[in-house]
């Protein structure tokens, strides 16, 4: 292609056995790593749940049981609540602590996740069924970016002073709002752990956290390290439990000031509910997508075609951001096609601790049902299977790599969240049709377009109901920038 | 969790406890508690005063406003003989001697002895500098191309590395300038970290926007760096003025040809290596130690150096900025002296005010640019306001800055003392009152008394230059009008405070005042959050806080073509 003949000063050349030198350099995963906690985090304490109640966590490669946790419902929010209002309380140490000193405890808490990165990797994957490399190089670097830069944050947020009207001095302080809850999935744990701890705590906030159910077990060493980094009691509490229990208890409770959930749309709307039942507590949301990813027939086609892959099957297509609409332009329909078709049947799938492994299991029996049913949906209302389509293995989760090629608009495939490995891809005659078409949707959380032709690059970005729009690349987040849903996607930004 | 729940009906229950929390050594405790009860408003110098070590706190509290806001762990015993590791030229991550082979002596100022020769740059090896980070910020180079928040990482490294040898780095501050070792220690080395911490963080958020011009164009702006930035500093707060050029500059991604003070040149010349060490690339940035007149001049009037960053005396802050002038146009931004005004209100807590006004003053020797030159008192107060700061100022300790006692070392050198000397004699002969000090204080070194001048006229000599030296001038005012007309009187215009306890003469003087800081209740209170710099011939731009990022920073516009505008 044209675009990789510009030559750019300083560029890094690739070189094959460079490469497969750092690959020898790759760190290995923990074997049989300890697992110390898994009760619930409380005031710097760890504690068993009121009711006594615990949960198992499941390796979804293998279905199999890691260990019981700790369950928290009301009554265990009740007394995290009460901690975290008292760490929250006027003259505290909290309230007290110099910005910059809550940054370097911030800072002080990234060094630790970087010092225990591999060790966290390993009971990412354990219990994600994640992959362990991309785990290590994705989801920790990501969370110890996420933490360092709020770190730097927290003695930057400024208030202003204001020239009004009359004999008045005026100005504007930033406070912290207070007890926040906080509610994360499970597809990516401890970066959403951080997503969610680093901005919160760099503002002066105290935290009621609940993890998902099924992926407990990071955010609860990250809440050890939490108290290893200095942050006085109560300013973190961490809660494993269940949406229903727990997460409702945060929703619904009178005691806390906002709400902050990622996960599932449906779920969404229960939050907002809950909050406008109770305290009208500032909510701010994360939630589904079905992202439309536009190819041109002037895009870089290997890229196009890698990106498109990426897009949606990274983290086993479990990621709100997911390109799981894809609209190639006709005169590039079916090459496109073939060649998406062809990567995806290199997909490596297998454990997560096979270094080759591209795609791990789902992340439960339920999730893989979900799927399955929603690829029996796509073949029934005439969708063209091209490959994959079937559970994959004796035991795990794991899916086949789906393609389906000839998707229309109204299929189920098309319109809803399947958050698994099932790539649409969708044809398309003209810029308006395919902006009226991708902007079609109760979701806008991301999108993406793919062309060397500065003039639609720039007009499908501006036109895209999304909060995120790619150009010639798919999920490239950044601490740095903001990330957050237009219309159903969401409220509010993070990062 | 009680022990961090303060009580009903105030806050200093919880101070005490967190001064358990902070200290182990129970006499640090008894100290700090009983010193915490004293203290008359709780509020984030309650908690600086808290956290600062009590042995500081019994033997200084001069300083103990600055000094108490740092570091909870006690001082350590000071080497008085550190090792002096570096001293040649730091250009491209290597040593170098300099091209003319020339070397200067740096003297202890504490003695007079020389410490060592140290390598002596003009304008050949400004020249190799400034080549050496021109080649660093070409395009495509790995700093040009580094990741903002790796920018920001090696920034945190240098302030890791620095906290590391904070005790060296103090020694050695203190052996080439003369400023007590605790002092250094205590409050130069922690703001040195904190700054460059900061600056850190700022990295990867300093960020352009993108803007809704009309017409079918999409438009935004990007904030790069400006190129090869020239910066000269001074020998009054080595450490940490290189901090506070060095921060900003590399956060926002420039190269740095650097010219250290002759008297100092030490200190940054370690920082240097801890550069080197944790990871800058070469020729990012270079350290020259030199004079003025030779390397200064050649890097001011350099047609390959984007911007000149100068902080020093006035005097030659309007050299440099004609230098730019007469060579091609480098931005230019400059932190100059000061003669800055102290307004004391009748109504202002007086013992308070007398022992900061004192700090004001005498702190760092009287060698501050900030430093609160012309103290304004009230005529009701006047009185006892003289007698308590001439009652402070002769028990101010003197001395060795190795002796943890000791509050104030010699000044910098013969002639900045023999400088000073001159004007307490012309404040003598012009008629304002010495009420104490006035003379050398020691047999050698240069020491000088802590001096304290009442009655002083704003027409005196001593009252419109900057002295830079340990004397003090007490003015009596009537009216905030008079004052304020009177403060505002001078060239300068760098800091001024007010002391009052009315919340409408804090605004009204505060607001009134034609300086770049002002401190109410307080002097001398400095953070990197908080920008600095003088109105008038105080200076030209802001260091520190976000304000700092701008000297550093080229705005591009960047507009694109496009088929349709859309909201």
């Amino acid at each position: 292609m044209t675009s990789s003949k510009i030559e750019i000063p300083g560029e890094v050349k690739s070189d094959p056995a460079a490469l497969m030198a750092s690959l020898q350099l790759m760190p290995s995963p923990v074997p049989n790593p300890e697992l110390k906690y898994t009760k619930i985090f409380i005031n710097n304490e760890w504690h068993v749940s009121v009711s006594g109640k615990v949960f198992p966590v499941y390796n979804p490669a293998t279905g199999e049981q890691i260990c019981e946790v700790q369950e928290a419902d009301k009554a265990d929010v009740d007394k995290a609540v009460q901690a975290a209002r008292l760490a929250f309380s006027l003259g505290s140490v909290w309230r007290r602590m110099d910005a910059s000193e809550r940054g370097k405890l911030l800072a002080k808490l990234a060094d630790l996740v970087e010092r225990d990165s591999v060790y966290l990797a390993t009971i990412e994957s354990l219990n994600s069924g994640k992959p362990f490399l991309p785990t290590l190089f994705v989801d920790l670097q990501g969370t110890i970016k996420t933490l360092r830069y709020f770190a730097g944050y927290a003695d930057k947020i400024h208030g202003t002073s204001i020239p009004m009207d009359g004999e008045y001095l005026t100005f504007t302080r930033y406070e912290p709002i207070g007890v926040c809850g906080q509610i994360i999935p499970w597809n990516f744990p401890l970066m959403m752990a951080a997503w969610k701890l680093a901005p919160a705590l760099a503002c002066g906030n105290t935290v009621v956290l609940k993890p998902s159910e099924e992926t407990p077990l990071t955010c609860l060493y990250v809440a050890a390290l939490v108290k290893e980094a200095g942050f006085p009691p109560g300013v973190v509490n961490i809660l494993p439990g269940f949406g229903p229990t727990a997460g409702a208890a945060i929703a619904s409770h009178m005691g806390i000031d906002k709400v902050a959930f990622t996960g599932s749309t449906e779920v969404g709307k229960l939050i907002q509910e809950a909050a406008g039942r109770s305290n009208l507590k500032r909510v701010t949301l994360e939630m589904g997508g079905k992202n439309p990813n536009i190819i041109f027939a002037d895009a870089d086609l290997d890229l196009a075609v890698e990106q498109a892959h990426q897009g949606v099957f990274f983290n086993a297509g479990q990621c709100c951001t997911a390109g799981s609409r894809i609209y190639v332009e006709e005169p590039i329909y079916d090459e496109f096609v073939r060649r998406s078709v062809e990567r995806a049947k290199r997909r490596i799938v297998g454990s997560p601790f096979d270094p080759t492994t591209e795609q791990g299991p789902q992340i439960s029996r339920e999730h893989q049902n979900r799927v399955l049913e929603y690829i029996q949906s796509g073949i029934q209302e005439g969708a063209k299977l091209e490959c994959g389509g079937k559970a994959l293995g004796l035991k795990g989760f794991f899916i086949e790599p789906t393609v389906f090629s000839d998707v229309k608009d109204d299929m189920r495939i098309a319109k809803e969240e399947i958050f698994g490995p099932v790539q649409q891809i969708m044809k398309f005659k003209t810029v308006e049709e395919a902006i009226e078409r991708a902007n079609n949707s109760d979701y806008g959380l991301t999108a993406a377009v793919f062309t060397t032709d500065i003039n639609k690059a720039m007009t499908v970005s501006t036109a895209m109901q999304a909060g995120t729009v790619w150009v010639n690349c798919f999920n490239a987040l950044s601490t740095q920038c903001p990330f957050g849903g237009y219309k159903m996607s969401g409220n509010g930004r993070e990062l | 969790m009680g022990g961090f729940d303060p009580p009903a009906g105030g806050s200093r229950a919880s101070l005490a406890h967190i001064k358990l929390e902070k200290q182990t050594s129970p006499a640090h405790v008894q100290v700090c508690l009983k010193f915490i009860f004293l203290v008359e408003t709780p509020g984030p110098a309650a908690v600086m005063l808290g956290l600062r070590s009590a042995v500081f706190r019994a033997v200084t509290p001069l300083s103990r406003v600055l000094a108490c806001r740092f570091s909870a762990a006690p001082i350590p015993v000071p080497n008085t003989q550190p090792e002096v590791h570096y001293n040649k030229l730091f250009i491209n991550n290597r040593w170098q001697d300099a091209e003319s082979g020339k070397t200067f002596p740096t003297i202890n100022p504490a003695t007079g002895e020389v410490i060592c020769q140290v390598a002596e740059a003009d304008e050949s090896d400004v020249n190799k500098a400034v080549k050496a980070a021109s080649d660093a910020f070409r395009l495509g180079s790995p700093w040009r191309r580094m990741d903002a928040s790796h920018r920001g990482l090696l920034l945190n490294r240098l302030a890791d590395a620095i906290e590391r040898d904070a005790a060296y780095l103090a020694e050695l501050e203190t052996l080439d300038n003369g400023k007590p070792y605790a002092v250094a220690y205590s409050v130069d080395l922690p703001n040195v970290v904190k700054c460059l911490r900061y600056y850190a963080g700022w990295a990867d958020k300093w960020e352009g926007k993108t803007i809704p011009i009309d017409g079918d164009y999409f438009c935004y702006t990007r904030h790069e760096p400006v190129g090869v930035c020239g910066q000269i500093i001074p020998w009054n707060f080595p450490l940490l003025m290189q901090a506070w050029k060095l921060g900003p500059a590399l956060a926002t991604g420039n190269t740095v040809v650097m010219k250290v003070a002759e008297q100092t040149p030490l200190t940054a010349l370690y920082v240097a290596s801890l550069i080197k060490e944790v990871g800058f690339p070469e020729g990012v940035v270079n350290i020259l130690p030199g004079m003025g007149p030779t390397a200064g001049a050649a890097i001011a009037r350099h047609m390959d150096v984007d911007k000149v960053a100068f902080t020093g005396s006035t005097e030659v802050g309007h050299l440099i900025q004609q230098a730019s002038g007469s060579s091609n146009l480098k931005r230019v931004t400059l932190e100059l002296g000061g003669k800055s005004p102290n307004i004391v209100l009748s109504d202002a807590n007086m013992e308070d005010a007398v022992e900061q006004s004192h700090f004001a003053l005498f702190f760092n020797q009287g060698q501050c640019c900030c430093a609160g030159s012309r103290t304004y008192v009230q005529a009701d107060i006047y009185d006892e306001f003289v007698e308590r700061s001439v009652e402070r100022a002769k028990r101010r300790v003197v001395g060795d800055p190795f002796d943890m006692k000791t509050e104030q070392g010699p000044q910098v050198d013969q002639e900045q003392f023999n400088k000073i000397l001159g004007y307490i004699s012309s404040g003598k002969r012009e008629g304002a009152k010495l009420m104490c000090g006035g003379g050398v204080a020691a047999d050698r070194g240069y020491f000088i008394q802590p001096t304290v001048f009442g009655d002083v006229q704003d027409n005196m000599t001593i009252a419109r230059e900057e002295i830079f030296g340990p004397v003090m001038q007490i003015f009596k005012f009537k009216t905030l009008e008079e004052v304020l007309t009177r403060a505002n009187d001078s060239k300068y215009g760098l800091a001024a405070a007010v002391f009052t306890k009315d919340i409408d003469k804090a605004n009204y003087v505060s607001s009134g005042l034609r300086a770049g800081t002002v401190w109410i209740n307080c002097y001398d209170v400095f953070g990197a959050q908080a920008p600095f710099g003088g109105y008038k011939a105080s200076g030209v731009g802001r260091e520190l806080g976000q304000y700092g990022l701008e000297n550093y920073t080229e705005v591009k516009t960047v507009t694109i073509k496009i088929p349709q505008k859309n909201s």
